[in-house]
């Protein structure tokens, strides 16, 4: 395969689609299949023969508003449909040429016109099980640019300049962690996706798993090139059962392609990839554990240094990197690191694919430059709390991240600021939280978490969150006292500080953050006995919002 | 070193060729002992003490070590599931639209606490450390098929069909 092999095939996928006058794209993500978008799409097949218009059915990945599946994109018009049902079908394909069903028509100017689509410029464009839909959107062109016209050390140069960081959470700067695996020596390298998203809560990686699957293998194969490895893994959740039948054809194709395989492009590069499914482990998702996994042992994670860019997998140097960073290296490789860096704040560069849940009207995946204000995502993007509650806190990073008060929405989101308010980026879960959700119970919520998924290795994490988990459960029930809430403190600085890895480390985060910010609620449960948001069960205390003025006082 | 030989498949029950498969296509490889433990549970539906021990034996791993994975990771079961298997989604979104409740009231409905199959064998209770349907919440997986913005008497519905077949 050669660029203007690319060409050829772009070239013919145009003139294919050039053959109709409409392009009906019918969202076929996880979101909306549990809605029968399958059943959807056969009836707008059926429509369209019947109709004799010169249209054309694609199936494609999610297109990010769950809240209002299945959804229909009406090409070239860009006209959204909401909420379609299969009898709407020959509604749908009636309209097509004239005025669209304003019925279903989805308006959602302000949901869409503050977003800048990169990681998922082509989701909802483009068949994830066609590689040459991909390719008709300039896929394969940086990786065949960069292994013919660039130096290994050229494209980590792009990388470094362009100011990727982690999207997997920590942040770590991608092209510093490219480098250093490809400084260390040894003829065995190894590149391994890190599609664990065990956050509860998030699902972005599973997103770009669904719809874009070939991105995710460019971007790996063109870190392999880089890094000097031939060899790749991509470990995905097994829960994830159509993210791994698309990863598997997508992988298939590009062998078929000659993209993945012996002599890529004609050159003396070589690399191929593996899937290697999960089994639930939350831990997995830590670095170390996630190697153990892959080779067939327990997931549990093991001190660094080394580091896996030293020794990794089977004590190879090894490029660890989460399914987000490997798609944002293609448009990086196309477009040049500073095409990347002139998106974003000052040391959070580009865009973040969010996934907007909890107590917000627009649920569903949203990618947005780095540094946008917290407020314009919840408020404007998401469109704000629904059924008249108020907003109480938008929880950001899963178990690992914390709860942040609307006093707090108008900083700009990106690795540094969320640290310095308490909570982390994290892999991009969003979920925001009303005046029906009480924090302590929330918090709660995480450690049990935590205390379920800890992999029992170091003593702080396993009996830490344990005995955090006890004394959050005392209190959530009305038996907590001032001194427990003291023990919960010292705790959490123990367990944060002693542990070995991320889940230990970063346990009590929730608890910190819901302390700092909502200290009045774990009060009101202990010396009042009262949840103000009416969640915890208080024994003999469940009147307590009709109680008194004195008692409450 | 003589040339390894895998052990005889425990019956001619055609599904342990299927697991066979799986180890054969990873040439017997130690590494590949949570891909064949996944293919063994996907063929057979819960791994039991047989299937266990074979895999172990097949791919030269200790006995205790092939347990160790098995019970350390939360997708594996021991135990054979019920006919029907009713999954309900705990992940954070689900849990601030309010899964504590579909979970109670599950447990209430067939009496059995939550990781259990109802005494007939028929229905099986299980819950989900998020399945990324988060846009949906609360989600529940029945028998699989996942079903969003899901509210308490339509899971009460489907558990009572499945209950009365």
């Amino acid at each position: 395969m050669t660029l203007e092999e690319l060409d050829q095939i772009a070239e013919s996928v145009r003139a294919e689609n050039a053959k109709f006058d409409h392009e009906i794209n019918v969202c076929m993500g996880t979101g909306c299949l549990s809605q029968h978008s399958d059943k959807l799409r056969d009836a707008l097949t059926t429509a369209v023969s019947a109709s004799g218009k010169r249209a054309f059915v694609r199936r494609t990945g999610c297109m990010g508003l769950c809240a209002a599946g299945p959804l229909v994109l009406v090409d070239p018009e860009e006209t959204l449909y909401q909420h379609v049902k299969a009898d709407n079908a020959e509604a749908v394909v009636n309209s097509l040429g004239g005025q669209p069903v304003a019925s279903l028509q989805c308006d959602l100017r302000e949901h869409f016109d503050q977003q800048v689509h990169v990681v998922l410029e082509n989701s909802g464009h483009i068949d994830p099980e066609k590689i040459d839909d991909y390719i008709a959107r300039d896929g394969y062109r940086a990786l065949l640019t960069a292994i013919t016209d660039m130096t290994p050390n050229g494209v980590v140069h792009q990388i470094t300049a362009s100011g990727l960081r982690g999207r997997g959470g920590g942040g770590y700067p991608t092209g510093l962690k490219w480098g250093t695996v490809a400084k260390a020596t040894g003829d065995l390298k190894y590149v391994i996706c890190n599609g664990d998203e065990g956050d509860p809560g998030a699902f972005m990686d599973r997103s770009v798993l669904e719809s874009d699957p070939q991105r995710v293998i460019e971007g790996m194969a063109i870190a392999a090139y880089a890094v000097g490895a031939s060899k790749g893994y991509i470990y995905v959740r097994a829960e994830y059962p159509l993210a791994v039948a698309r990863l598997t054809a997508a992988l298939r194709d590009a062998r078929r392609r000659g993209l993945l395989g012996n002599n890529i492009g004609n050159t003396a590069f070589n690399f191929d990839v593996e899937i290697r499914l999960g089994a639930g482990a939350f831990v997995c998702g830590e670095e170390t554990a996630l190697i153990a996994s892959i080779e067939g042992k327990r997931g549990t994670p093991r001190p660094r240094p080394p580091y896996p860019a030293v020794s990794g997998l089977w004590g190879r140097p090894t490029l660890i990197n989460n399914v987000e960073t490997f798609a944002n290296i293609a448009p990086i490789i196309r477009n040049g690191g500073k095409w990347f860096a002139s998106m974003g704040s000052a040391r959070s560069k580009g865009t973040k694919v969010f996934a907007l849940t909890g107590k917000i009207t627009n649920t569903g995946l949203v990618e947005v430059p780095m540094g946008i204000k917290l407020r314009e995502i919840i408020e404007v993007i998401g469109g704000g709390v629904p059924d008249g509650h108020t907003f109480k806190a938008v929880q950001t990073g899963g178990p690992s991240g914390g709860c942040l008060p609307a006093e707090m929405l108008d900083i700009g989101v990106s690795y540094d600021a969320l640290v310095a308010v308490g909570s982390i980026m994290g892999s991009g879960g969003m979920i925001v939280m009303d005046d029906t959700s009480c924090m302590v119970n929330v918090a709660r919520f995480f450690i049990e978490f935590c205390m379920t998924e800890s992999c029992g290795k170091c003593i702080p994490c396993r009996a830490g969150t344990a005995q955090m988990h006890t004394l959050l459960t005392r209190i959530c029930d009305g038996s907590g006292t001032m001194a427990d809430l003291e023990l919960l403190v010292d705790l959490c600085a123990t367990v944060k500080e002693t542990s070995l890895c991320g889940l230990g480390q970063t346990a009590p985060n929730p608890v910190l953050s819901t302390l700092r910010y909502f200290k009045n609620e774990y009060i009101e449960h202990i010396v009042h006995k009262r949840c103000p948001a009416g969640v915890c069960n208080i024994a003999g205390a469940t009147a307590a919002i009709e109680a008194p003025e004195e008692v409450l006082a | 070193m003589p040339a390894f030989t895998p052990p005889p498949l425990p019956s001619d029950d055609k599904r342990w060729k299927i697991v066979n498969g799986t180890m054969r296509k990873n040439g017997f490889a130690r590494h590949a002992l949570i891909e064949t433990l996944h293919t063994a549970q996907s063929a057979f539906g819960f791994l039991d003490d047989d299937a266990i021990r074979f895999v172990a034996k097949s791919l030269r791993v200790p006995l205790s070590q092939a347990y160790g994975v098995v019970t350390f990771y939360h997708y594996f079961s021991l135990k054979p599931p019920g006919k029907h298997t009713m999954t309900i989604c705990t992940g954070t979104a689900c849990y601030i639209k309010g899964t504590d409740k579909l979970v109670a009231a599950a447990e209430k409905r067939l009496g059995i606490p939550q990781g259990q199959t109802t005494k007939d064998g028929k229905i099986s209770l299980m819950t989900a450390r998020c399945v990324g349907a988060c846009g949906r919440a609360p989600v529940v997986l029945t028998d699989g098929e996942l079903q969003g913005q899901m509210i308490g008497e339509h899971m009460i519905e489907q558990l009572e069909r499945w209950a009365v077949e």
